[in-house]
């Protein structure tokens, strides 16, 4: 399917831009909109292409540059932060050899950082793409990677 | 069919993420291979509460419940319990003995819990209607449409004196007639499944283990205030309980519980489902409904109310969604029983969610006016690896932390005011001594800043400058005037932000100039004496 004929559904739809966005975001290999999805978009919709701009860059689960196939979101938030976020996010970052923001050479996870996910029952928790994992320590991180081999 | 045996597994959020599935497999195969299938049922239910204990099950008519269940543990259980009546001592919740009473309704953890929002979670299959309709579900709908005006049922909501769950506690009686009586139509009807407060997952757990029990809250709410059009927004990451909520949505249409002539009433209402995509302000009503129209999120300036111009520029009513799980029990049960439960000015229950250093992390529905003390000692089983309580912020990141004096003022929306923080969404963080007020002042306002939608100075600007002040005091290198500014930008921030967020992020840090006055100091001259923070004088790294 084209990436046209991908959002031609959502284009009469009250509110419909946002639906488009995540369309074209999940058919992306790289999970990312690109300036041209957004020119589509821009067009497909008649609207300004600032505005464009302005939606896919105010919501966290659009990203406006390449990422990997699977996406580490490490929570931060304070229930996470009292049991030990932070070794989980400096692991993470050591076993995968990147900094937060930045994706692996082999273009398979990017590292980020993320508010509150709302599973803080089972914290420190991380989701990597739709996936969550819970009551994590560092050293359990290397079976959870493992899953994604 | 006639079942001696009812088996509850739980497999709502967090004990998915905990295998849950693994348990529910190996349960079937257990049934299967000692031939009880015909004896015992196995229901898939959403979230028992007890979520740091999971996978759980439970099993009744006894109400026996087991945690942290492996495979093998489930083969025993099936063995021991279902075919040979014995319990199993070493996989019994952790409260409960053989002795003392191994009953759910006997220990602590359930025994102080007054269930009305969770009467049916962990109890019925939430993908399940007929469940559901056997729980005395859809009886409120049914009765309402028959016997009351929607004045009348405005007039039950007002009188029982309900307040909004979503943070901000306005009565919802009142919500409701603004939107009755404001012109202009279609009406719509928002349920607020935002859920982005830090340490809050009560809404997540509802929409997954009791979501025909929201539906029905939405349309009696529809009913009285006209709207015809309802929309669920709910978080992007909430994967499960958008699902679930979609085949709750698409099973009542089948019913006729939504769409036109429900129950062969006049009324006329559906209901769709959308999905955020992942900002915490969204949560806001007018930037929940900028969001839904397709814009950036950014909060409205108020007055007019979304009741006079909402979605579309028409009436609106936004409501969180365990606001609306109060309505069925109050219209079934009256106004007048749901006010003799909790306090004079919150009545009723409220849900919290227990986070931090707690034995029982988890979701619990407890009488407005509880004390802090009973929450945490009784119902969550106290502070782990006997360390002893150092504070609990109340009402998440944008609520005040509360130190050891504060365990017996009551919870509810004026006692916790009074104390410079507030009931908020319900969350309740737990800390133990270990742990640092500067740190964690720190962490709120990392939320904050990352949180904050730009679109009004005060908050923009306001939020990374308080970061940066006690960013500087954590170090040990705040000034003097680092600490005038501190508070007078906090009341800057408070009195001239746009929305709740930017007027509430400086609420963690006044609570903990005033709860914690001496940990401050002590930053100031730089020393932590907790030893979490890099100050002048050491700290993490000299005790590393
Ligand atoms: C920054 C911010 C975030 C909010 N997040 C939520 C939320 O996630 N869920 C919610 O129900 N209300 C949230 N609210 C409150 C809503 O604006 C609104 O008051 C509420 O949905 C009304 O419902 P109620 O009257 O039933 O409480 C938030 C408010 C602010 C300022
Ligand atoms: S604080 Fe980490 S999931 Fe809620």
């Amino acid at each position: 399917m084209t990436q046209s004929m991908l959002i031609q559904r959502f284009i009469g739809e009250p509110g419909g831009l946002l639906k488009a966005l995540h369309a074209l975001q999940n058919s992306n290999t790289n999970n990312f909109l690109s300036p041209q999805d957004l020119e589509l978009v821009s067009g497909a919709f008649g609207v300004p292409l600032a505005k464009v701009w302005g939606v896919a860059t105010f919501y966290s689960l659009y990203s406006t540059i390449p990422r990997g196939r699977y996406i580490i979101r490490v929570c931060e938030s304070a229930p996470c932060h009292v049991v030990g976020a932070h070794n989980i996010l400096t692991a993470l970052a050591k076993n995968l050899n990147i900094c937060t923001g930045e994706t692996t050479a082999d273009g398979k996870f990017t590292l980020e950082v993320t508010s509150c996910l709302g599973i803080c029952g089972v914290a420190p928790a991380i989701m990597i793409n739709d996936t969550v994992h819970g009551n994590l320590t560092p050293e359990s991180l290397a079976s959870v990677l493992a899953l994604y081999n | 069919m006639f079942y001696r045996s009812h088996v509850l597994v739980c497999t709502g959020s967090n004990c998915n993420i905990k295998g849950c599935q693994g348990i529910t497999e190996a349960l079937r195969r257990e049934l299967t291979r000692l031939s009880l299938e015909q004896e015992v049922r196995l229901v898939e239910t959403g979230c028992l509460g007890l979520c740091e204990h999971g996978p759980a099950l439970v099993v009744y008519p006894e109400g026996v419940m087991y945690v942290r269940l492996t495979a093998a543990d489930v083969a025993e259980v099936a063995e021991e319990h279902l075919l040979k009546g014995r319990l199993v001592p070493r996989l019994l919740q952790p409260t409960a003995t053989v002795d003392s009473g191994y009953s759910l309704n006997m220990s602590p953890f359930f025994s102080k819990q007054k269930r009305i929002v969770l009467k049916n979670c962990g109890l019925i299959n939430p993908d399940s209607i007929e469940d559901y309709v056997h729980a005395d579900g859809y009886i409120a709908l049914a009765t309402t449409l028959d016997t009351k005006t929607p004045t009348d049922v405005i007039d039950v909501i007002k009188k029982s004196g309900l307040r909004g769950r979503g943070g901000a506690g306005f009565p919802a009686g009142r919500k409701w007639e603004f939107t009755r009586w404001a012109t202009g139509s279609p009406k719509y009807l928002i349920c607020n499944a935002d859920e982005g407060e830090p340490g809050t997952f009560k809404d997540r757990l509802i929409l997954e283990g009791d979501p025909h029990l929201i539906l029905e809250g939405m349309i009696i709410a529809a009913y009285a205030i006209g709207a015809t059009k309802g929309i669920i927004y709910i978080r992007g990451e909430y994967d499960l309980s958008i699902r679930r909520m979609e085949h709750a949505i698409a099973e009542a249409r089948k019913l006729g519980l939504l769409g036109q002539n429900i129950l062969g009433s006049e009324l006329e209402f559906d209901v769709e489902v959308c999905a955020g995509a992942g900002a915490y302000v969204c949560g806001e009503e007018t930037a929940l409904i900028e969001s839904i129209e397709g814009n950036r999120g950014e909060p409205r300036f108020k007055p007019p109310y979304p009741a006079q111009q909402g979605l579309w520029g028409k009436p609106t009513c936004v409501n969180n969604v365990e606001t609306l799980a109060n309505i069925p029990a109050i219209l079934q049960h009256g106004a007048e029983w749901y006010q003799q439960i909790g306090t004079a000015n919150s009545p009723g229950t409220k849900v919290f969610t227990l986070t931090g250093n707690i034995i029982n992390s988890g979701l619990i529905e407890v009488p407005m006016g509880i004390t802090l003390r009973e929450v945490i000692y009784e119902i969550g089983g106290g502070i782990p690896e006997g360390r002893s309580f150092k504070m609990a912020q109340t009402g998440g990141t944008s609520g005040g932390c509360l130190a050891e004096e504060h365990l017996d003022i009551p919870m509810d929306y004026d006692s916790l005011a009074g104390h410079g923080s507030s009931l908020g969404s319900g969350a309740l963080l737990v800390m133990d001594d270990s742990h640092c007020i500067i740190d964690l002042t720190k962490c709120f306002l990392k939320f904050f800043v990352h949180e904050s939608c730009g679109q009004c100075t005060p908050c923009r600007e306001g939020t990374p400058a308080l970061y940066s002040i006690i960013d500087k005091l954590s170090r040990g290198l705040a000034t003097e005037s680092d600490m005038r500014l501190l508070k007078r930008l906090s009341r800057t921030m408070q009195s001239s932000s746009l929305c709740a967020l930017g007027q509430t992020a400086p609420v963690p840090v006044l609570s903990a100039l005033v709860h914690f006055n001496e940990e401050v100091e002590a930053h100031f001259k730089g020393d932590c004496p907790t030893c979490k923070c890099h100050t002048a004088r050491g700290g993490r790294q000299s005790a590393n």
